[in-house]
């Protein structure tokens, strides 16, 4: 249909609004560019005008300012504020988010190339491609790191330009090395993901293994930093520096390289397996709710085999921050953080708990894992009491009702309970149970076939009985020693679960020897199970904010404990909920940014599924088949 | 321990057992046995803040119990859906409808009108000591001070014997009154003060201290505690006020020797 012009009066009427709005920047501006048109007041113009004396004071008053600004003399600012939340705590949540980045970052690439070195020997492709996902999260992780990291040294620089001063003064040889490591970094990450496939598999492997080194050696030298500033030593008593590399080597560094490489490794291995269940729940297909079953459950795996050592490395933590000061020993036990070891001793609980329950609800996607049905409850009870245990507080939070009906603030029972031989016995059947779920769980997808399997049980019944008694007598010895040899007896407790640990596995790989498997579902697992996998990852992320608070909220009101103290307005202790509100925002902050990788991971992974097929192979040689996992020592290798 | 009262609790426990109760019973059952045996089976009652933090520990083994089975969760699950669509259910429904706003109401009244207390004071029982303290013009930095005599023990064991001799008279002519005649802190003023005086018996007081800290506590007493030990709550008198530092010194030897707790050692790299 040809449609009518406009009416003339209407394109009149355009016209003149055109001309009318031309009209009015020709007045508007007209001034620009003739002078005459510019306006003028109605009155008599003065040009001359005698200065009042008001006037002239201000106009020296000006002068003066202005040539005081001149002559000001250099300052240094000891501290700037941020605004509205304070210097203290800006700095605490993007330390933190740091942290976590840098914590995933380096933890992905070690079981990302185990793996890989495990489908490089057995020659399954499917390992390989678990490997891959698993890497694929780092690319997006890393830049989000160094842009993170960038921030914090802005802003220490910003709002501590002192103290950061001080701290670059000490550590002034480390760090050309650290950004050169990072450019290594940068170089292995990124060839070790975009050349997967690319280069033949050792070199690749090669990459991987140079990758992890290199961020190895990156976490080093930043914890010799931040241990430095709790523990300080290698420096006079006016903070001079005397030696560098004691101040490296100081009493927390290596402590807290172990524990935070066991802890990163578990970490990140929750933060895999949550991916994997975000993208189990997302699927359309059985085929991807195999894969990324299996994935949950390899990032679960992982996670566990890091959260078994953790409580001996963080025992030997403990106990060098109290050689290193009674003070400070006692403010985190006894005083005023121990309130927070009750809060992790929960979150630690349950992350046992949630590990093991997943384990079982795994044996429902293998066919005959029903015989070890009735072996849950009893290790649920177990886990029940060892938790209540850990978490029982050593001075209780009481009203004065009930401190006077106690006698002081320590439970006549309870008492027992909340010393350190109670806690130490009761995370090391923790252990050893979590242990055991794993072992029942591999066992029930198979039958052994050799002639001395019922032998081979028994035997494993038996160390497992030994390493249980072992921990409880040394738990009880330790009411009637001193201090010192308590904390010793942790040694052979931790000594006899690793040594169980390694002994059944042990057997194990050879019981299991050609045994007859059942059929695993992959992906029939109830969806409740992938929940469970996202409540570890964000209990993992919860815990790590909460202790690295802790490890800096220790220092109180110092920079570097006993040598430069804190003079601003943030040098005090946060009450508990302020503290606990702040790392739970972090850990919200973190969740949003991973979901987003998660988002970014998801599309690149989009169209391989399609095309191949479920990634269950049939293994008959009783190494590594479909139903297994890897056993530890077998991802050791 | 009230032993009788577990014993009821757990036999009842059994014998409900036999009643064959459904999944969603047995699992009441045993939260509130679980609860019962917290709240009543303890001579002395254990703090509410504990039984929180158990019983939500037990709550989610339950929920973790149930849940690892399909079977179980039909079990559970099916009652209450039987119970809210089922219209034999209909007049119950109702009542539990009308039941919850009550209980609601009623907690509010139960806390508006509870007892006064006054407001509880999380007293640190073991506070960081200041780095150094001074005693009749001696310097000791707390870090690392140790017992001057604790290493007669072996080198001098007559001298140290007739040093615990000596800390024997120090304790009973001035601490007996308080910390007890077995140490157990039940002297005879005892039940005046609150806090009580520290039990030495209690594997979590002098076991786990080094012996420098109790110099400190001895010394400076009650007023020498940091903020968080509360200095105004405690009756622990400053005995550098009535004693020598040696008879301190003695009379730490003695608590050790008499409990034959080991005192923890001055750890030093
Ligand atoms: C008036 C009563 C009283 C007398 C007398 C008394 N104490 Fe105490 N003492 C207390 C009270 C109450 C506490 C617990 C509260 C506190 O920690 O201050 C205590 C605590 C202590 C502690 C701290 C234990 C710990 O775990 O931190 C030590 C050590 C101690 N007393 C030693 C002694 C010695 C030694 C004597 C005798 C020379 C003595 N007391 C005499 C009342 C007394
Ligand atoms: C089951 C036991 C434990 C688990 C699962 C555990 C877990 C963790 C995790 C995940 C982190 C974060 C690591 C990182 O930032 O890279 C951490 C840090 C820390 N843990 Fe533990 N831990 C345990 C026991 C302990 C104990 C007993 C202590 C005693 C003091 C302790 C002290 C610390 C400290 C101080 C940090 C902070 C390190 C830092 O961020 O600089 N941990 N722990």
């Amino acid at each position: 249909m040809k449609r009518k012009l406009p009416p003339i009066p209407v394109l009149l009427g355009v016209l003149a609004m055109i001309a009318v709005i031309a009209a009015a920047f020709m007045f508007r501006f007209a001034s620009y560019f003739d002078e005459s048109l510019s306006y003028k007041s109605p009155t008599r113009v003065v040009t001359e005008q005698a200065e009042t004396p008001r006037q002239q004071a201000l106009a020296e008053q000006v002068e003066a300012e202005r040539q005081a600004a001149l002559e000001r003399p250099y300052e240094e600012a000891e501290y700037r504020a941020f605004p509205r939340i304070g210097s203290r705590v800006a700095i605490w949540v993007v330390a933190q988010l740091h942290l976590l980045f840098a914590a995933f970052v380096l933890a992905v690439p070690i079981f990302a190339v185990t793996i890989e070195f495990i489908g490089y020997r057995t020659g399954e492709k499917r390992y390989d491609r678990l490997a891959y996902e698993f890497t694929k999260l780092l690319s997006v992780s890393f830049s989000f790191t160094a842009a993170l990291g960038a921030g914090l040294t802005f802003m220490l620089i910003i709002f501590y330009p002192k103290f950061t001063n001080y701290l670059m003064s000490v550590f002034s040889p480390t760090f050309l090395p650290y950004v050169l490591l990072f450019f290594a970094e940068a170089g292995f990450m990124y060839s070790y993901y975009y050349g997967w496939g690319k280069f033949s598999p050792k070199v690749h492997l090669f990459l991987g293994v140079m990758l992890n080194v290199v961020g190895t050696c990156i976490m080093l030298i930043a914890n010799a930093w931040l241990t430095f500033m709790s523990t300080p030593s290698g420096i006079a008593e006016s903070g001079a520096l005397i030696s560098t590399w004691d101040a490296i080597n100081n009493y927390t560094w290596m402590p807290i390289n172990i524990h935070r490489v066991i802890a990163n490794i578990a970490y990140g291995g929750s933060i895999a397996g949550a991916y994997a269940a975000y993208q189990f729940l997302k699927a359309k297909t059985d085929e991807e709710r195999a894969h990324f079953d299996w994935m949950g459950y390899m990032g679960n795996f992982v996670a566990i085999c890091g959260l078994l050592p953790l409580p001996f490395a963080g025992y030997w933590l403990a106990s060098e921050i109290y050689a290193f000061s009674q003070t400070m020993g006692l403010t985190m036990m006894g005083g005023a953080f121990s309130w927070l070891f009750i809060i992790q001793a929960v979150l630690i609980g349950n992350l046992f708990l949630f590990a093991n329950w997943y384990l079982w609800l795994g044996m429902g996607r293998i066919k005959g894992a029903e015989r070890y049905r009735s072996f849950i409850w009893p290790m649920l009870v177990v886990i029940t009491i060892c938790f209540a245990v850990w978490a029982t507080p050593r001075s209780i939070l009481s009203t004065t009702e009930e401190i006077q009906a106690m006698g002081g603030s320590s439970h006549p029972v309870l008492g027992y309970l909340g010393v350190m031989s109670a806690k130490n016995t009761a995370v090391n059947i923790l252990i050893l149970t979590t242990f055991l779920s794993f072992v029942l769980y591999r066992r029930s997808g198979k039958i052994p076939t050799v002639s001395w399997a019922k032998l081979g049980n028994r035997i494993q019944f038996l160390i497992f009985l030994a390493a249980a008694s072992t921990v409880i007598g040394y738990g009880i010895a330790g009411y009637f020693v001193d201090a010192k040899t308590r904390i010793g007896f942790s040694v052979p407790q931790v000594g006899s679960v690793l040594l169980a640990l390694v002994l059944v596995t042990l057997i194990d790989s050879f019981l299991l020897r050609g045994a007859a498997t059942t059929e695993t579902n992959w992906g029939k697992i109830r969806p409740i199970s992938q929940y469970i996998l996202i409540l570890l990852a964000v209990t993992f992320t919860w815990i790590m904010g909460l202790m690295g608070y802790v490890r800096s909220g220790l220092r109180q009101h110092w920079h570097v404990y006993g040598v430069i103290r804190d003079t601003s307005v943030d040098a005090y202790t946060p009450t508990l909920g302020y503290a606990t509100t702040v790392v739970s925002v972090t850990v919200l902050i973190f969740f949003a940014l991973i979901g987003f990788i998660f988002f970014l991971a998801g599309l690149s992974g989009k169209k391989s599924f399609v095309a191949e097929p479920t990634p269950e192979p049939r293994g008959g040689d009783g190494t590594l088949e479909a139903g297994d996992s890897p056993s530890p020592t077998a991802m050791q290798v | 321990m009230n032993l009788l009262v577990i014993s009821a609790i757990l036999a009842a426990m059994v014998g409900m057992r036999f009643l064959k109760p459904s999944m969603l019973a047995w699992i009441a059952i045993w939260w509130l046995g679980m609860f019962a045996i917290l709240e009543f089976g303890f001579a002395v009652p254990i703090p509410a803040s504990v039984i929180k933090i158990y019983m939500g520990i037990i709550t989610l083994s339950l929920i973790a119990y149930v849940l690892t089975d399909p079977e179980r969760v039909e079990q559970v699950w099916n009652p209450i859906v039987a119970f809210t669509v089922e219209k034999r259910f209909q007049p119950l429904l109702v009542v539990v409808g009308l039941l919850i706003p009550c209980v609601v109401a009623w907690s509010i009244y139960a806390d508006m009108t509870k007892s006064k207390q006054a407001p509880s004071f999380a007293r640190t029982v073991h506070p960081a000591p200041p780095d150094q303290i001074t005693v009749h013009d001696t310097d000791y930095p707390l870090g690392f001070a140790d017992n001057p005599y604790r290493t007669l023990e072996a080198s001098a064991p007559e001298e140290f014997a007739a040093r615990v001799q000596a800390g024997r008279d120090v304790y009973y002519s001035n601490c007996l009154w308080c910390h007890g005649d077995v140490m157990a802190g039940e002297g005879m003023f005892a039940h005046a003060l609150n806090p009580i005086p520290t039990s030495f018996e209690d594997p979590g007081t002098i076991a786990m201290l080094r012996e420098a800290f109790l110099f400190w506590r001895i010394a400076k007493g009650a007023p020498g505690m940091p903020d968080e030990g509360g200095p105004w709550e405690s009756a622990m008198p400053a005995w550098e006020n009535f004693l020598s530092e040696e008879e301190m010194w003695n009379v730490i030897l003695f608590l050790y020797d008499f409990t034959d707790y080991k005192p923890r050692a001055v750890e030093l790299h």
